[in-house]
């Protein structure tokens, strides 16, 4: 093939910028020189964010409170004893007091907080049916194998929500009293517990099956609950537009945290009195103490939180910030005690010439 | 196969008939048989059917049908094997079966990781792109073998009788092809008829070996003397030959006819495929190989596949990386089973037990954790590298091929680079082993002087107009006419002014930097004569031998018809007319005029062949047909049967009376029947005359095999003893006064390398004597002369001439002339019959004739009558010396490695600055073993001993070391120069042995360059091996001639020059340049790109899977090592595939960390490539530290700014792939050096990309990627400040230390390469305008003694003192190099300087450079005397590395007085020549420079 390939007429290569490699560029020198504005305009930069940061984390209130029990100062103690090693352990409820000496400035949040609580770890995380939980009948009755062992039941019905982590879900329940004055009587603070979960997961991605006969019972009819639980799901509310798959507090714990540590989102408190924040004042969270994580060594937590335009309270980006930033400074000055010496050594070589 | 009526022809004893059959039996697996295709099959009416055997094998072969036929194909794949053949292809990579394994795990439930068909997607994208690619080529190599199947060429049908047209792969064995002239040969053909009446054909093997000169074909024997039409139809005969095989120049087999006879089949009977019929109108021959078979597709061995160092690396640390990804695996295995042990028994709610309800034990989940981590954590072995670094070698082998300064317009060809996949290796090379000839030198010879019976013939004046060629070249604008600035030249008789007409044309068409147009001439004209540049073509006689010719010219012509012309001669001018008779005759020169095909209008006067037979040789040789020029039929016929030029065949009495018949309706065709053999002179001349001076461009073209051949018959010429014919029985040459003469041809013995010599057995017109003349390697002739006896005066003549020559000789070698010496010896008769008796049966040998016939060859050329001897130069190369320099200050060891005689060798070293005149000269020329082991350890010693003593001479001597023009770039010793090492071929042989070769090596390493001559092919590529092996460096190996083959192949990067010589280094290169210069720019330039970018990119490719993989491990700690991933399997799949892809390849393609001008200012910054700066093991651990540093806080500043908040998985885990991206991009502008608008488009697209799929994927689907669901995901982060926040913050505190660090090394630290930039940067406009004064600038943090090149035209320090002191600075350091002024006065400084050097050089000399077993350890020039005036010192500093000659005074004031003026001239144009050297070096010249303009004296 030599002979047909070398018959070409002239070779002479194109002589065009791209080809020569000439194309115009922007050659930047990494020296002391270039780099001293550079980390002096970050390092200003980053410690402004810095501090508008860690004003606007610290602005933030929170409030939370260990009832796991296990220390014995508080009276979740004698709950926790009580379940210690039953399962299912029986119904326990506790209550936490605090006083607000101030108003709480709103919206509130109420979060739980488990810890130590691995909801990442792989061979629970894989352990649902996304498709049953989007209301797919037959993946009602059919759940994935992924879901096993809490796929079939004992008597081998189709368990609804199947999985590990709907079988975990967090069953402890939280009502907030407000006494306005020292020995009043406690009002029940509403806890808007619809909003809470993403509003994609409760409109989309969560569907109930369709209703039989209107009836959400009937559609799950042929479905075990979860060996864990004590109801079935479509019983998990009384209200219709928050029961079954799309309860939303079952919604919320199905988004599995991303750390071991991690909060979920229980109620925010915004209607009536309690739009503007918790007014000061006693307060008692009556706790059903349910969920047992003293065996593994877990703690739960109650935790009131406002939030701000960065979201919860989160001391730790201000901070970053501020380090980040004094460090870029401080590269800054170096830079420029090197950048100094080093043009003192550039000017005695321009004099050379 | 019929071989019994062969056997009984000639009947032998049976022993030996028995011990044939057993060999034949044997060699029958080897052999082919073809017959006609015309022919109905065989078997029934063969003849020979009788005998079983016969029969049996005819029906297997007989019918050609099994064999190949002549399509082309050159595909691999068909439509339906491609993909299972593509695919097992691909699997040989290991990397992919990787992958693919990988993929497939997770198909198993129980450790998956990802949605099995998404993980199967990268290596399926991979071996997609792969095979589209094979698919690709694969189709354009189908298209050019359909192109090159269709092409037509007339075959014979046996339906319609005559030649139709047919597709090249209708072709079949056995068919009947018809070729005219020009038509390119389709198949390998055995040449049964040509139209020409001597049954030759003129072949081009250009196509097949680049020669360009024409080689002669043959008709086979017994069909050449068919004056009709060859007739296919009555082809029967059978053609029994080789197997096919891949050796182009062999070929062997026999004919065997219908009535059994056998004719003897060779490879001047074979025309091959690919080559092209020229000079002839038409030939017909049967096929013998077809398609595949054929000798050129055999020899078609397509692109080689080399893995290079940095890719050997490469793997090295892909390695590590696995093992790395083990480690973490089972790190995290066992912390997986830890943590299942300690919370199942705990009953934890996150324990999700096995399938059936059992609980997992921790080992089955160690195990499952093991595996799934292998899965997760892949993308540490990056799947896209191999695919990206196969992309980028394809850009930068594009751009190595774009280089329009790689691009040779002279020849039109640009560099070709043959290997693919080793571009990077040539930023890495550490020692350059180089041929000489050709590759050096232009390999375009020059005739410069001779000298005849001990009297020498200067020729000034052709030095002098050689010397012009070179101002002509240089000069840019069009050359006025120079018909009238010619030199004076003596009287060339009648056509001179023909001559002068051309010279002036050819003047102007060749020159190297003319204008385009002009050297697409030079090349079209160089195309039809090969070997035949217009400065060999133009020789200006000496006046005083053109004399002497002239003389004996007329003399002769006086006395021809006398009984003993030659006698009236004195023994001088006999000498000299021997002398250019050998010069014209005795070659295998090819005369043609330009106009193609060749016309034959010939005269013929008398048909004479090489004498076959005794026979014959009696007939020929009785006294009447001396006297009768006429032809007998007899010697028609004898001749004819025997027509068969050169080593010939068996030797058989052709008695055929057909084939005589024919003969005789042949003869009357032949024109000048009735002259005899030596026409009246004066009518031929007057003849000749008249034909040739209307049309000038008439003039016959010699075409020769080697250039040295060429050159010498146009130096013949030049005295007007014209070669003007050559067939292959006979000689003739034009003089003017005697005419035409035509010699018979008798003999050629050919060149061949272990002779070192050719001759030629002739009958003398004039004398009738039967005369050899030889040419051949002086140490070769000289040893053949005739012993002469010191008695009787004539004795001592011939001996007194014989030192003469010999001095002459060493004095054409000191000069780097290729010398050779012409001999004639005069056979009687009697002689001539007893050799010829013998010669014969040598040739009719069967067994060794090859050995035989050297011997016959030795018997004859022996007691020789030398006559003279030649001087013949290879001129270097343009820019051979800078190239040598520059390489050298890159760091480069360039040891040269040629066949050439010591002399030549070290002169031509000299001239090319790759020997320094102040250094020293280490010679080793051993005798034997021992003797060489001795001076080994002799030289090691004396080597050792100088190192420590140099050290307090180091503050007297700096000053010399910025002087010398080159000084040793890896100066360990900056004191003084290492010296260089001469060694010869047979030395070389004992020194690589096995107990000497790590002597031998260490002593090469101390040396700044190694010269080793008279080496052989094998020793090249032994020294090769050896240097490459022990000291594990990377080589190269250029060269342009088959002898450097092994050599190129053996190195790590091998690099053809695409030159005069053939394609064979070329085919064996991974590098193919036009000349030597290129190599500057290939290595310093495109070499260090090539490994500065790939360097770069696999190192960023590292980083970037180690940094990735880094974010998932950590990660680990906090799922309890579940392998589970917050990165969304998409994001980790497709991360390093798609989104973070582009801007590193478009990085790796274009950045250019140092631009090309400053690369080739400072060529010390090649160094960082061999000292592997860029890509080491410490770079590579660096790197992979500041990956786990930059994914820890890539990893740990999301974790913390979400801990103790309610992200959910992929909430978390998208931000930190967004981090990772931007950190890569962030990382990648750090490393990129030149942002040019393709950079920032490819980080665009990137960052788009992610965030587009992001977005899609996440809106897409709810619920179908599982396990993951990461559905709104990426649309709720981008309305969450904290996500915008992290990502700000996560890069850049990723990359402030490596940014800190780099811009601190740059102000404090720089390394070379950053300076480099510096000062492009800095500069931009002086590097434009004069590039060296920026060059000038020295390098902070480079040590002051480091040497470059402009450092030596001043004394170290800064460019600008330089200049401004430039006046006054002569008078400061009066001894030292008076380049940068080289004024007058400065020269007169210098002379008295001069002289002592010259004394001291003189008295220093130890006697015999050449005494065998001697080391010579030469010190000519101390660091005071070196710097002389530059026009005036070289010649003197050249013979202060000659010994002991005599002539020693003599040459001196003679270069001296008359070479000065032309010296002078000489360096202006190469001032301008040169444009960098022009603005740089007010007058001056490097000595060497000047050495180079001295040879033209």
């Amino acid at each position: 093939m030599t002979w047909s390939a070398t018959a070409r007429g002239a070779h002479q290569p194109d002589n065009t910028a791209f080809t020569q490699q000439r194309l115009p560029a922007w050659q930047p020198l990494l020296s002391a020189g270039i780099a001293l504005p550079l980390f002096f305009c970050a390092g200003l930069a980053f410690i402004g964010l810095g501090l508008g940061l860690y004003y606007s984390s610290n602005s933030i209130k929170e409030l939370e409170y260990d009832y796991t029990g296990g220390s014995g100062l508080s009276n979740c103690s004698v709950c926790a004893a009580a379940g210690q090693g039953r399962a299912p352990p029986p119904r326990c409820s506790c209550a936490w007091y605090f006083s607000l000496p101030e108003l709480f400035h709103g919206p509130v949040y109420l979060y739980y907080e488990l810890t130590n609580f691995y909801q990442n770890n792989r061979r629970y995380g894989v352990s649902r049916d996304d498709a049953q939980l989007s209301g797919l009948p037959s993946a009602l009755r059919h759940p994935v194998n992924e879901c096993a062992p809490y796929q079939l039941s004992a008597a081998g019905l189709p368990i609804a929500p199947c999985g590990a982590i709907a079988n975990s879900l967090f069953n402890d329940s939280f009502s907030l009293w407000h006494q306005r004055q020292p020995g009043g009587p406690y009002v029940e603070v509403p806890l808007d517990r619809t909003g809470i979960a993403w509003w994609t997961d409760y409109h989309i991605k969560f569907r109930n099956p369709p209703l039989v006969n209107g009836s959400l019972a009937l559609a799950f009819q042929g479905t075990a609950p979860p060996p864990n639980w004590d109801r079935p799901v479509y019983e998990l509310s009384p209200d219709p537009n928050n029961t079954g798959f799309i309860n939303q507090d079952f919604v919320v714990w199905m988004r599995t945290a991303a750390l071991p540590t991690f909060r979920k989102l229980y109620a925010r408190i915004r209607q009536g009195n309690y739009s503007a924040g918790l007014p000061r004042g006693a307060y008692r969270v009556n706790i059903t103490y349910n969920y047992p994580v003293r065996a593994f060594g877990g703690h739960k937590l109650i935790i009131f939180s406002s939030i701000s335009w960065m979201g919860g309270k989160n001391p730790f980006l201000g901070i970053a910030y501020l380090v980040v930033g004094s460090l870029c400074i401080l590269t800054g000055f170096v830079m420029l005690v090197v950048y100094i010496r080093y043009q003192d050594q550039n000017d005695e070589d321009e004099e050379d010439e | 196969m019929e071989r019994e009526p062969a056997a009984a022809d000639e009947p032998r004893p049976p022993g030996r008939r028995r011990r044939r059959r057993r060999r034949r039996r044997r060699r029958e697996g080897r052999t082919r048989t073809v017959r006609s295709n015309l022919l109905p099959f065989p078997g029934a009416e063969d003849p020979t059917a009788s005998a079983a055997k016969g029969a049996r094998r005819l029906r297997r072969c007989g019918g050609t049908q099994h064999l190949a036929d002549n399509r082309l194909k050159t595909t691999k794949y068909t439509l339906l094997s491609f993909l299972p053949k593509n695919l097992f292809e691909q699997f040989h990579r290991l990397a992919n079966v990787y992958f693919v394994f990988i993929a497939l795990l997770n198909f198993v439930p129980a450790v998956n990781a990802f949605q099995p068909g998404l993980a199967l997607a990268p290596v399926l994208f991979i071996l997609a792109v792969t095979a589209f690619k094979d698919l690709w080529e694969d189709y354009s190599r189908h298209r050019s073998d359909h192109e090159i199947n269709h092409l037509g060429c007339l075959v014979f049908s046996r339906e319609e009788k005559q030649y139709v047209n047919r597709f090249w792969k209708e072709i079949r064995v056995g068919d009947f092809v018809r070729l005219r002239c020009n038509e390119i040969i389709p198949a390998d053909i055995l040449l049964l008829s040509s139209s020409d009446p001597d049954g030759l054909c003129h072949i081009e093997t250009a196509n097949l070996d680049g020669e360009t000169n024409l080689k002669r074909r043959q008709v086979v024997r017994g069909f050449s003397e068919l004056v009709s039409e060859f007739n296919p139809l009555t082809f029967t005969s059978v053609i029994e030959c080789e197997k096919p095989n891949d050796d182009l120049t062999r070929f062997r087999g026999c004919i065997i006819h219908d009535n059994g006879k056998k004719a003897g089949l060779y490879k001047e009977n074979l025309l091959l495929r690919g080559c092209t019929i020229r000079n002839t109108e038409a030939v017909v021959g049967i096929v013998i190989y077809a398609g595949h078979e054929t000798k050129a597709l055999l020899n078609n061995s397509g692109p080689r596949y080399k893995r290079s160092q940095l890719e050997r690396q490469m793997n090295c640390d892909v390695l590590w990386c696995v093992l790395l990804l083990v480690c973490m695996s089972l790190f995290s295995a066992v912390g997986h089973g830890l943590w299942v042990q300690r919370y199942q028994e705990k009953k934890s709610l996150f324990d999700v037990p096995e399938s059936d309800g059992t609980s997992l034990s921790p080992v089955t989940a160690a195990v499952y954790s093991f595996l799934t981590m292998i899965i997760v954590l892949q993308v540490l072995i990056p799947i896209s590298l191999y695919v990206s670094i196969e992309i980028v070698k394809v850009c930068q082998v594009y751009f190595i091929n774009q280089d329009t300064e790689l691009y040779d317009e002279e020849t039109d060809s640009q560099l070709q680079c043959r290997a693919l996949n080793i571009t990077e290796d040539l930023g890495q090379i550490q020692y350059i082993f180089s041929d000489k000839t050709g590759t050096l030198t232009e390999n375009k010879m020059v005739f410069r002087r001779c000298t005849v019976s001990g009297i020498e013939y200067s020729h000034d004046a052709n030095a002098q107009r050689l010397a012009r060629y070179q101002e002509a070249d240089s000069e840019e604008e069009e050359v006025v006419p120079r018909g009238g600035s010619l030199p004076q030249r003596g009287s060339t008789g009648s056509h001179q002014g023909i001559r002068v007409l051309h010279r002036s044309q050819s003047t102007r068409s060749h020159r190297r930097t003319g204008s385009r147009a002009e050297a697409k001439r030079a090349s079209m004209l160089s195309r039809h004569t090969a070997f035949s540049s217009p400065m060999e073509k133009d020789i200006t006689p000496d006046p005083k031998l053109l004399e002497k010719v002239s003389e004996c010219d007329r003399c002769l012509a006086f006395a021809r018809h006398q009984e003993h012309p030659l006698a009236h001669l004195s023994p001088e001018l006999s000498d000299i007319f021997d002398f250019f008779i050998a010069l014209t005759i005795c070659n295998t020169v090819v005369v043609t005029s330009p106009d193609q095909p060749r016309q034959k209008v010939r005269v013929r006067f008398e048909l004479k062949s090489p004498v076959k037979t005794i026979e014959d040789f009696l007939r020929r040789f009785t006294p009447s047909r001396l006297t009768s020029g006429c032809s007998s039929i007899a010697g028609v016929a004898t001749s004819k049967s025997a027509h068969k030029s050169g080593p010939s065949l068996l030797s058989t009495l052709a008695n055929d009376g057909a084939l005589l018949r024919l003969e005789e309706r042949l003869d009357p065709q032949a024109p000048g029947l009735t002259s005899n053999g030596y026409s009246s002179g004066a009518d031929g001349w007057a003849q000749h005359k008249a034909a040739r001076e209307p049309e000038p461009e008439q003039e016959l073209r010699y075409e020769a095999e080697s250039p040295d051949e060429a050159a010498l018959v146009y130096a013949a010429r030049a005295y007007s003893c014209a070669l003007v014919d050559r067939l292959h029985d006979q000689v003739s040459v034009e003089l003017p006064h005697l005419g035409r003469l035509t010699f018979e041809l008798l003999h050629t013995l050919g060149f061949d390398s272990i002779r070192k010599r050719m001759s030629v057995v002739i009958r003398h017109p004039l004398t009738d004597e039967i005369n050899v003349y030889t040419k051949g390697a002086d140490s070769m002739v000289m040893d053949l002369l005739l012993p002469c006896s010191t008695d009787d005066a004539r004795g001592r003549h011939q001996m007194k001439i014989r030192s003469k020559t010999q001095n002459y000789l060493n004095l054409y070698a000191v000069e780097g002339l290729r010398t050779l010496c012409i001999a004639k010896r005069v056979l009687s008769k009697e002689e001539y019959a007893c050799w010829l008796q013998s010669h014969l049966e040598a040739e009719s040998a069967l067994d060794n004739r090859e050995e035989l016939l050297f011997q016959s060859a030795i018997r004859l050329e022996t007691n020789l009558h030398l006559l003279g001897a030649t001087g013949i130069e290879d001129r270097l190369q343009d820019g051979v010396p800078e190239t040598i320099a520059k390489l050298r200050q890159a760091g480069l060891q360039i040891w040269v490695l040629t066949g050439d005689k010591q002399e030549t060798a070290i002169n031509i070293a000299y001239a090319c600055k790759l020997l320094d005149h102040d250094e020293e000269v280490i010679t080793l020329n051993a005798e034997s073993q021992e003797a060489c082991a001795a001076l080994l350890d002799q030289c090691l010693h004396y080597v050792q001993s100088r190192s420590p003593r140099s050290a307090p001479e180091k503050t007297a001597s700096s000053m010399r070391v910025s002087f010398s023009p080159v000084c040793p770039p890896s100066a360990t010793t900056t004191s003084s120069p290492s010296p260089s090492l001469v060694i010869d071929g047979r030395s070389l042989a004992y020194a690589l042995e096995k107990n000497l070769e790590d002597k031998f090596l260490f002593l090469a390493k101390q040396c700044r360059s190694v010269l080793c001559c008279r080496s052989t092919p094998l020793q090249k590529s032994m020294v090769v091996k050896l240097v490459r092996s022990k000291l594990k460096a990377m080589t190269l190996a250029i060269g342009d001639g088959a002898n450097d083959v092994s050599m190129i192949q053996v190195a790590d990067v091998g690099v053809g020059i695409s030159g005069q010589e053939g394609m064979q280094a070329v085919m064996a290169s991974d590098f193919a340049v036009p000349r030597f210069r290129y190599l500057e720019r290939l290595l310093i330039v495109h070499g260090h790109w090539c490994y500065s970018r790939l360097a770069n990119m696999v190192l960023y490719f590292f980083y970037k899977n180690t940094m990735f993989v880094g974010l998932l491990f950590w990660f680990q700690f906090y799922c309890g090592f579940s392998a589970s991933a917050m990165i969304d399997q998409w994001y980790l799949i497709f991360f390093n595939l798609l989104f973070s892809s582009l801007p590193q390849l478009v990085t790796g393609v274009l950045d250019k960390d140092v631009p090309a001008d400053v690369l080739l200012t400072e060529p010390q910054l090649y160094k960082s490539g061999q000292n592997r700066e860029e890509y080491g093991p410490r770079t590579f651990w660096l790197n992979m530290a500041d990956a786990a540093f930059q994914s820890l806080v890539c990893f740990f500043i999301p974790y913390l700014a979400y801990y103790d908040s309610d992200a959910d998985m992929f909430t978390w885990g998208t931000p930190i792939t967004a981090i990772a991206l931007f950190t890569f991009l962030l990382h990648l502008g750090i490393e990129t050096k030149t942002w040019t608008w393709l950079n920032w488009t490819a980080c665009g697209f990137s960052i788009l990309l992610f965030f587009t799929v992001a977005l899609i994927y996440n809106a897409s689907c709810a619920t179908c990627y599982p396990p993951s669901n990461p559905y709104w995901t990426m649309q709720t982060l981008m309305g969450d400040p904290v996500f915008y926040l992290t990502c700000l913050i996560a890069p850049v505190a990723a990359l402030l230390p490596r940014l800190f660090f780099k811009a601190l090394q740059g102000s404090l630290f720089p390394t070379q390469l950053q300076l480099g930039r510096q000062l492009a940067k800095r500069s931009p406009k002086k590097l434009r305008a004069p590039k060296e004064t920026s060059a000038q600038e020295r390098l902070p943090g480079e040590p002051r003694t480091e040497p470059s090149e402009q450092g030596s035209l001043g004394p170290s320090g800064s460019f600008s003192q330089d200049r401004s002191s430039q006046v006054a600075w002569p008078a400061q350091q009066p001894a030292c190099s008076p380049e940068a002024s080289g004024e007058p006065s400065v020269v007169d400084v210098s002379v008295p300087l001069r002289e002592d050097t010259l004394l001291e050089g003189l008295s220093s000399q130890t006697p015999g450079l050449s005494s065998p077993g001697e080391v010579i350890l030469e010190c000519p020039g101390d660091s005071k005397m070196k710097p002389t005036s530059a026009s005036r010192a070289a010649p003197l500093s050249s013979i202060f590395s000659l010994s002991s000659f005599s002539s020693l005074n003599w040459i001196s004031s003679l270069s001296l007085v008359s070479g000065l003026g032309s010296v002078l001239q000489f360096s202006r144009s190469g001032l301008q020549m040169d444009k960098q050297d022009s603005e740089f070096l007010p007058s001056p010249l490097p000595p060497d420079q000047n050495l180079q303009a001295t040879d033209y004296f």
